[in-house]
């Protein structure tokens, strides 16, 4: 299993708006300022048990992800229903190297969706995923 | 019979019968015109003239520039003028084989021949028109060498089953079919809406008027789905032959398909609430590679398709293990306390399984029973909200292909779910390893 981080963005957008919130002269400027610093403390908090609460684990035949705080959940992938692997990056995972594998299957309603990993492990477990698949690929 | 290896065109009035309902529209408005020598603005009928000789004339292009022909296992397909376009369909991918007949079709004698492609893109293969004495004997063909090359032997000849052989399991009777329809939720709000308006006719002119100004649109599309689904389930007939199961259903379009064994997804069984005082229910079946695409008509776009469209239980349940084999009852039920979270949901909510299939029953006011063969299982999730969470309650999720039917195992025990993730994940694996 293996931690991952996503969150630590949104923490800094949100100090950022503080600051510039304070530059406003006076009283009202100062309790913006709190305000939006106090959204960012619980933001940044929510966000790290949201990542914490991320994981994925690899097991013979088929692929755990598990996810979610409030709405926890768990999503067994077998390798052989995988239709397809994607590696995507947009341009914020991609400045801290990270990026994001997603599985499909047949089945629209399965997600499993592992975001901010290392780009080397994201090309690791894609490749891996892909093997696995197509040992184990079974007609629909 | 047509030759197989030589090229053929389509029937030469295709072009009319694709246009379809345009066709029609265009004779109501040019006949009248035409006849009597004055179009509807003045030298209009002239113009009229030459975009309706434009329209045939691209009809008789496309039909010349299109021609098929089948190969040794693959049936080839050519068309276009400007774009031309080569399709080969491996018939060892065919997943099923079905006929079309439209009501326009009907008249002319010809018939749509369709072919239903694996895969998750799921693509369509589709001749038509064929002369419709040809249709049936093609379709058997097509289907023999179908089976020939997936069975890697022999000739296709021998294994082509004859038309005869079929069982007829059941067939629905029309008046069972108009009831079952007024009785569901459109058509129920479709006629307390006519049968209003009638009244308030025969009451007050002017408020009926008033009502129809403002009403007449969904009155209108209330009346077509009630109409298309009269259509569409109008006599249908299930029949079990070597090939697979088999449907023809209709009354103006005509339909007949092959549902094969082994390509069912999952089955769901509705009650509705009218229907469950008389004992009814309605069955269908979720098959693999049947996304919307363009250009189909509205039964194929609809991803179920209804084995039995009304009928008893006990005529659901003696049809279910032709359909899944060894279907299990749902039998256990949630824990008692799930009635704080889910309180119209409660009395239905029960699960059951097999060593290759699952079973789940819930809804709030109609009851929705789905069967899921485990090896076409594509993933498992359990799911855990807060109220759950705070009720020691968890659900589980098993995914098909497509996304119409779900089955869901709601509100369990935590460790009644965790057991079932566990022991779902393991029959799902071993189903998958054992094909039928």
């Amino acid at each position: 299993m293996r931690r991952l981080e996503v969150g630590v963005v949104t923490a800094l957008a949100a100090i950022g708006a503080g600051v510039l919130g304070s530059r406003s002269s006076g009283w009202v400027g100062a309790i913006s300022a709190a305000v939006v610093l106090a959204a960012g403390v619980l933001a940044e908090i929510f966000v790290r048990r949201r990542v914490r609460a991320w994981a994925y684990a690899e097991r013979d035949d088929d692929l755990l992800v598990r996810r979610g705080v409030l709405f926890s959940r768990l999503s067994v992938v077998p390798y052989g229903r995988m239709q397809f692997i994607d590696v995507t990056a947009g341009p914020i995972e991609r400045s801290f190297g990270l990026a994001t594998v997603r599985l499909h299957t047949a089945a629209a309603a399965s997600d499993a969706r592992i975001p901010g990993l290392s780009r080397e492990e994201a090309g690791r477990l894609r490749d891996r995923l892909a093997e696995l698949g197509e040992a184990q690929a079974a007609g629909l | 019979m047509l030759e197989p290896a030589v090229w053929h065109r389509l029937h030469p009035l295709s072009p009319f019968v694709r246009a379809g309902r345009a066709t029609i529209a265009i004779a109501v408005v040019l006949v009248p015109s035409v006849l009597t020598g004055r179009g509807p603005s003045g030298s209009g009928s002239a113009s009229e003239l030459a975009v309706v000789g434009v329209l045939v004339g691209l009809g008789f292009v496309s039909w010349l520039v299109t021609r098929w022909r089948i190969d040794e296992d693959d049936l080839r397909i050519e068309t276009g003028l400007i774009r031309r376009q080569s399709l080969r369909f491996p018939l060892a991918q065919v997943q099923a084989i079905d006929i079309v007949r439209p009501g326009l079709a009907r008249l002319f004698g010809v018939a749509e021949l369709r072919l239903r492609m694996a895969g998750a893109t799921g693509g369509t293969a589709r001749l038509a028109y064929l002369p419709a004495r040809d249709a049936e004997p093609l379709r058997a063909r097509l289907l023999a060498l179908a089976h020939g090359t997936t069975e890697a032997n022999a000739a296709g000849e021998a294994l082509s089953p004859a038309h005869g052989d079929e069982r007829v399991l059941t067939s629905v009777p029309t008046g069972r079919l108009a009831a079952s329809i007024l009785l569901s939720d459109v058509g129920f709000v479709s006629v307390t809406l006519l049968t209003g308006l009638i009244v308030a006719a025969v009451v007050a002119r002017s408020a009926a008027a008033a009502v129809l100004g403002g009403g007449a649109v969904p009155i209108l599309s209330g009346v077509t789905v009630v109409w298309r689904r009269f259509n569409q389930e109008y006599r249908l007939t299930l029949a079990e032959a070597a090939d697979g199961l088999r449907l023809r259903s209709g009354l103006i379009a005509l339909t007949s398909e092959t549902i094969r064994p082994g390509r069912v997804q999952a089955v769901r069984m509705v009650e509705p609430f009218l229907w469950r005082r008389l004992g009814w229910c309605r069955l269908e079946v979720d098959l693999a590679g049947r996304q919307r695409r363009k250009g189909e008509g509205e039964a194929e776009r609809k991803p179920l398709r209804a084995v039995l469209p009304v009928g008893s239980r006990e005529l659901a349940f003696e049809l279910l293990p032709r359909i899944v084999p060894d279907a299990p009852p749902a039998e256990l039920r949630p824990p008692r306390r799930v009635v704080w979270k889910s309180p119209l949901r409660y009395r239905f909510l029960a699960w059951g399984r097999s060593d290759t299939c699952l079973v789940t029953m819930s809804g709030r006011i109609r009851r929705v029973t789905v069967w899921v063969p485990l090896g076409k299982a594509q993933s498992f999730r359990r799911v855990q909200g807060p109220v759950q969470r705070r009720l020691r309650l968890a659900s589980v999720h098993v995914d098909t292909a497509g996304r119409s039917v779900h089955a869901t195992l709601r509100d369990r025990d935590v460790v009644e779910a965790d057991e079932a993730l566990a022991e779902l994940v393991r029959l799902g694996r071993a189903a998958r390893r054992a094909p039928p």
